[in-house]
């Protein structure tokens, strides 16, 4: 498991990597590690508006599913549509080619409350 | 995990990197490798699960067999001795206490195999029903382990291991013998649609059989755990207790009517309301289905005709060797016809499915 130090992280295991007013999400190693092979993921749309805490989409397993919920409030800029069809990126390339969705931010001093990547390894001791 | 019962083989799944989950009061292996790839080792090799969980009793005394009529659905009255038996023992609604598998040990000894999470229900209901009858019921489960060996390549793994002649033993049937100097039981069974079989042991014995088995068939053989159980049985349509089959679901709804022996002449506890279930036709049934549009459906979930509630997904998921996402719904009997379109609420929007054909999984003839 690797949490590169360049990214933000959420308690809910997402990852946040912010660009100007943009911020790429997915969800963390650990958390595709928690869930197992990743076999279906389901997507917001370009536009949706997304409201901070909300489930913006969710990744299943053979066996479970969990939803993924956005840390940060904005406009849905981009999705990734490759993971309809493979979803198994999220295993192979969690921060990579296993990204989620592009957001624009609406409001940057969300991203304040996100937490570090050693406060999230430190968070992931304790759980 | 605080308060859950570990089979014998607890340490050896630390050791295999297994995460661990509780599953009905036990901590037991969902998966070791991953449970696509321990689905597809069952399929196409073998798999080892650790299923020490599950209960044994027995029934012994010259009355066993009329408990055995008495409390479940099956005739065992031309059951041979070292044949397996698959029943379900009802409420009198005719729900299901539980489905248990009865091994026929002796003139009047039988073992009874039932699910780890309604053992302990189990044991107080034969308990209770079997007042009067010249017969003892004796819970075994602590001193047994038991592994199921699954897969094509499982005979050819477990034959150097035994003086059993596995080739020999017919399916649902069981011999009593050495397996690695060890004295054990071994019954054609098992729970995923493959051919196998399932090894009883002391469980002093368990780990050492697990190990061996392990180190026989390494390279073609890998420890499975409770999630690729579940994948394998369910594209196999066996069904699971609390799902397919439970207190408010009989067996005829299920579909197990043929393990039902109404024509008994004795009866046994729920026979009325299942023969009058059967007599007035069923209102709701099992069946499987596929998805159309696009998600996956998952047990509890609503199914709905034009926004009515029609029943509910009993299981659900994306079928590794089928290669579709599939479920079992229980569905309001005018529903139930092959062909018939529905949706299934997934997360609050409504994706189409259709229902199909079962088992799911097509084996070709050998």
């Amino acid at each position: 498991m690797s949490f590169p130090s360049e990214l933000k992280y959420s308690k809910d295991h997402e990852w946040v990597r912010v660009d100007g007013d943009k911020a790429v999400l997915g969800i963390t190693s650990h958390a595709a590690e928690a869930l197992g092979d990743v076999v279906f993921v389901e997507l917001p749309e370009e536009g949706d508006a997304i409201a901070a805490g909300e489930a913006f989409g969710s990744v299943e397993s053979v066996k479970a599913v969990s939803d993924v919920f956005c840390p940060v409030s904005g406009n849905v800029a981009a999705i990734n549509e490759a993971l309809l069809d493979a979803p198994e990126l999220i295993n192979s390339d969690p921060y990579g080619e296993g990204w989620m969705i592009e957001i624009e931010l609406e409001d940057v001093s969300q991203l304040d409350e996100l937490l570090s990547a050693a406060e999230y390894e430190a968070f992931l001791k304790e759980e | 995990m605080l308060n859950l019962k570990r089979t014998p083989l607890y340490e050896a799944h630390v050791a295999l990197g297994a995460k661990m989950v509780d599953f009905g009061g036990w901590e037991m292996p969902v998966q070791y490798s991953g449970i696509v790839a321990e689905h597809h080792a069952v399929r196409n090799e073998a798999g080892l699960f650790d299923v020490s969980h599950m209960g044994e009793f027995i029934v012994k005394g010259p009355e066993a067999l009329n408990v055995l009529h008495k409390l479940l659905t099956a005739d065992f009255s031309k059951q041979k001795i070292g044949q397996c038996m698959y029943a379900i023992m009802c409420y009198p609604t005719g729900g299901a206490v539980d489905d248990l598998i009865v091994y026929k040990m002796d003139e009047d000894e039988y073992m009874l195999v039932v699910n780890a999470g309604n053992k302990d229900k189990d044991f107080d209901w034969i308990t209770e029903h079997m007042q009067g009858f010249k017969a003892e019921l004796v819970d075994q489960s602590d001193e047994t382990g038991l592994v199921a060996l699954q897969g094509p390549k499982s005979v050819a793994i477990l034959q150097p291991l035994t003086d059993i002649s596995l080739d020999s033993l017919k399916p649902y049937w069981f011999a009593k013998g050495k397996v690695l100097g060890k004295d054990c039981l071994v019954s054609r069974t098992g729970y995923t649609g493959e051919e196998g079989f399932e090894v009883y042991c002391a469980a002093a014995d368990t780990a050492l059989i697990w190990d061996g088995i392990l180190k026989e068939g390494e390279g073609v053989v890998l420890p499975a755990g409770l999630g690729a159980r579940d994948s394998l049985r369910f594209e196999a349509k066996m069904p699971l207790y609390g799902h397919e089959l439970d207190e408010n679901i009989t067996p005829l709804e299920a579909g197990l009517g043929r393990f039902v022996a109404l024509d008994r002449e004795d009866d046994f506890i729920g026979k009325e309301a299942l023969a009058k279930q059967k007599a007035e036709g069923l209102s709701r049934r099992i069946r499987g289905f596929e998805m159309v549009g696009r998600g996956i459906a998952r047990a509890e979930y609503p199914v709905k005709k034009d926004g009515v509630v029609i029943g509910h997904v009993t299981s659900g998921m994306p079928a590794p060797t089928v290669g579709k996402n599939l479920g079992n719904v229980l569905i309001n009997q005018e529903f139930s016809e092959v062909g018939t379109e529905f949706d299934v609420e997934i997360r609050g929007k409504d994706i189409k499915a259709v229902i199909i054909k079962t088992p799911f999984l097509k084996k070709e003839a050998k």
